[in-house]
């Protein structure tokens, strides 16, 4: 046994007992280097395939979160404190249609957010404005108007801030981050398909004997080109599954690892993501039938 | 010897050598060469004008010596290559107006002896015997015995399961003769297939072509051994200059 046998990419030969020996073998040492770089092409196809996925629901993500919230800055009117009056302010916003929450940021919150700008010695004698954060209802939020119509008849004074500004550049920012991630997931799957395709027709000069032997014996050509489709995209399914299968396990090690706190916020990708790679043996299958099927009749054709 | 008189030929250089004009109906050729001549590529042509017909279950020897186009000729037979000019028929169709998916069925009934040989590497000897059969529309029933029988006779019994690459040249050329008969082929064209084997072996493949041809295949054996073809007494066709001539009584 080699001591390399774990490098071995062969595609193993299931299932041969009983029928007659296939034509073409199902397994050829010569394939080792076909079998490694398909399976090496759907590996990064995939993880590329999972990354785009997870940078879709990224941008998602930058918009639901400034779409579910907003933040009302509350000055105190005469006569009232700072708190007293985020307090009414408080009240009157969790009544409108759209709020599911709202919240008071005290006095604590409110210097916490300033104290690295202002530092602590000036922010004691400020008096600093409070702030009420807003969560909303995803699905319909209150619009800005409508928050400034409930500060207005409660009597507070107060400045919403509902994002507007940031959301259409976010919005612009996340298709950006979608088109790229998609472009890429597109460009890699079409080189991966052109590579197999290419391999797959180098791989068969390797078989122009065997051709011209069973052409020779009166196979015909549709027959002989069978022969290679099934051979090929036997080949390729393996190599697909290996690869995918490995991008399945980096992937998952991703999700894992990353844990809440690690690099999944940068990246979200969900366990169910991790489904997109089963297709990739499909895939490769067709690619490397249809590209056998050509070069197989291609060189056919040269025979009279 | 009557099978074998209704030999016709006329080639290049072949007017004052011995001949024979056509004593067989003509559609009764199982192969046809009218004014034929073949090259390779843009190479002058190995052979011009060659016109010859074997009838039916007529037995000859192709002679030449090396170069003079016995391998083409019969390559022409097996549909390796076409013609550069002038027209070939194999049983009565002439294949130039032939579509590509009535030649494979015409390749079916002919059975080739290749002078290199060329098994199927992958498959062992059970397998490489038995491929005519597997591409056979009407493979017989108990196909496996006639296998395994045939391979008993060439000497490879107990190699059924070897692969080509580790038998001798004369095990591999006795494969390769095993393959060209298994499927009872109208036609056998046997390149130099005594070049590897012994004596013994060579006398016992000429015996089953002999034999086979008594029950009607029509054979050719392209060979250079002046010995095998004498002691036959067959008809021989002799390739020389660019043209053939026809020995009916053989060479002696």
């Amino acid at each position: 046994m080699s001591r390399l046998a774990f490098l071995d990419f062969s595609v193993p030969a299931w299932g041969r007992g009983g029928r007659p020996s296939p034509l073409l073998p199902r397994a050829d040492p010569r394939d080792q280097v076909l079998v490694f770089v398909v399976a090496v092409l759907t590996f990064l196809a995939c993880l590329t395939a999972i990354a785009a996925l997870g940078a879709n629901r990224a941008a998602e993500g930058w918009q639901a979160d400034l779409v579910g919230s907003a933040s009302v800055l509350v000055r105190p009117g005469p006569g009232e404190t700072a708190d007293a009056a985020a307090a009414r302010a408080t009240e009157a916003l969790a009544g409108v249609r759209g709020v599911t929450q709202a919240a008071m940021l005290d006095r604590e919150d409110a210097e916490a957010l300033l104290r690295p700008w202002l530092g602590a010695e000036i922010l004691r004698d400020l008096p600093v404005p409070r702030l009420v954060a807003l969560e909303l209802d995803k699905a319909r939020p209150a619009t800005a108007a409508e928050l400034t119509a409930a500060l207005a008849a409660a009597g507070v004074f107060g400045t919403v801030d509902d994002h507007a500004l940031w959301m259409k550049e976010i919005v612009g920012a996340g298709r950006m981050a979608r088109l790229a991630a998609l472009a890429c997931a597109l460009l890699l799957a079409a080189t991966a398909a052109a590579v197999i395709a290419f391999a797959t027709r180098a791989a068969i000069t390797a078989w122009r004997e065997a051709v011209e032997v069973l052409h020779l014996a009166g196979a015909d050509d549709g027959f002989i080109a069978e022969l290679f489709m099934v051979r090929f995209a036997r080949l390729g399914a393996w190599a697909g599954a290996l690869g995918a299968a490995a991008a399945i396990l980096i992937a998952a090690a991703f999700r894992l690892l990353g844990g809440t706190e690690g690099l999944t916020p940068v990246l979200p990708v969900a366990w169910s993501d991790l489904a997109a790679p089963l297709i990739a043996p499909f895939i490769a299958a067709v690619i490397g039938a249809y590209a056998a099927r050509q070069s197989a009749l291609g060189m056919l054709r040269a025979m009279p | 010897m009557n099978s074998n008189s209704g030999f016709t030929t006329s080639g290049g250089q072949s007017a004052d050598h011995p001949r024979e004009n056509g004593a067989f109906p003509p559609g009764d050729a199982v192969v046809r060469f009218d004014a034929v001549g073949m090259r390779y590529a843009q190479a002058p042509e190995v052979f011009s004008n060659l016109t010859f017909a074997l009838p039916r279950g007529s037995f000859h020897f192709l002679t030449g010596a090396s170069g003079a186009g016995k391998t083409s000729l019969l390559s022409l037979i097996y549909l390796a290559h076409r013609p550069s000019s002038g027209g070939v028929s194999l049983f009565g169709r002439a294949v130039a107006s032939l579509g590509r998916e009535e030649l494979a069925p015409i390749r079916r009934r002919i059975g080739v002896v290749f002078q290199d040989i060329r098994l199927l590497d992958h498959l062992n000897a059970f397998d490489n015997v038995s491929l005519p059969l597997r591409l056979s529309r009407n493979t017989p029933k108990g196909w496996r015995e006639d296998v395994a029988e045939l391979l008993n006779w060439v000497g490879l019994g107990d190699r059924a399961h070897a692969l080509p690459a580790t038998l001798s040249g004369g095990e591999r050329q006795r494969l390769a003769i095993a393959r060209a008969v298994v499927a009872r082929p109208d036609i056998i064209l046997a390149d130099e297939p005594t070049g590897n084997v012994d004596p013994a072996m060579s006398q016992k493949i000429m015996r089953l072509l002999v034999q086979l041809n008594r029950q009607g295949t029509t054979v050719v054996v392209a060979s250079h051994d002046p010995v095998l073809v004498a002691g036959s007494g067959k008809p021989v066709l002799h390739l020389e200059n660019g043209g053939i001539t026809f020995f009916p009584g053989g060479v002696t």
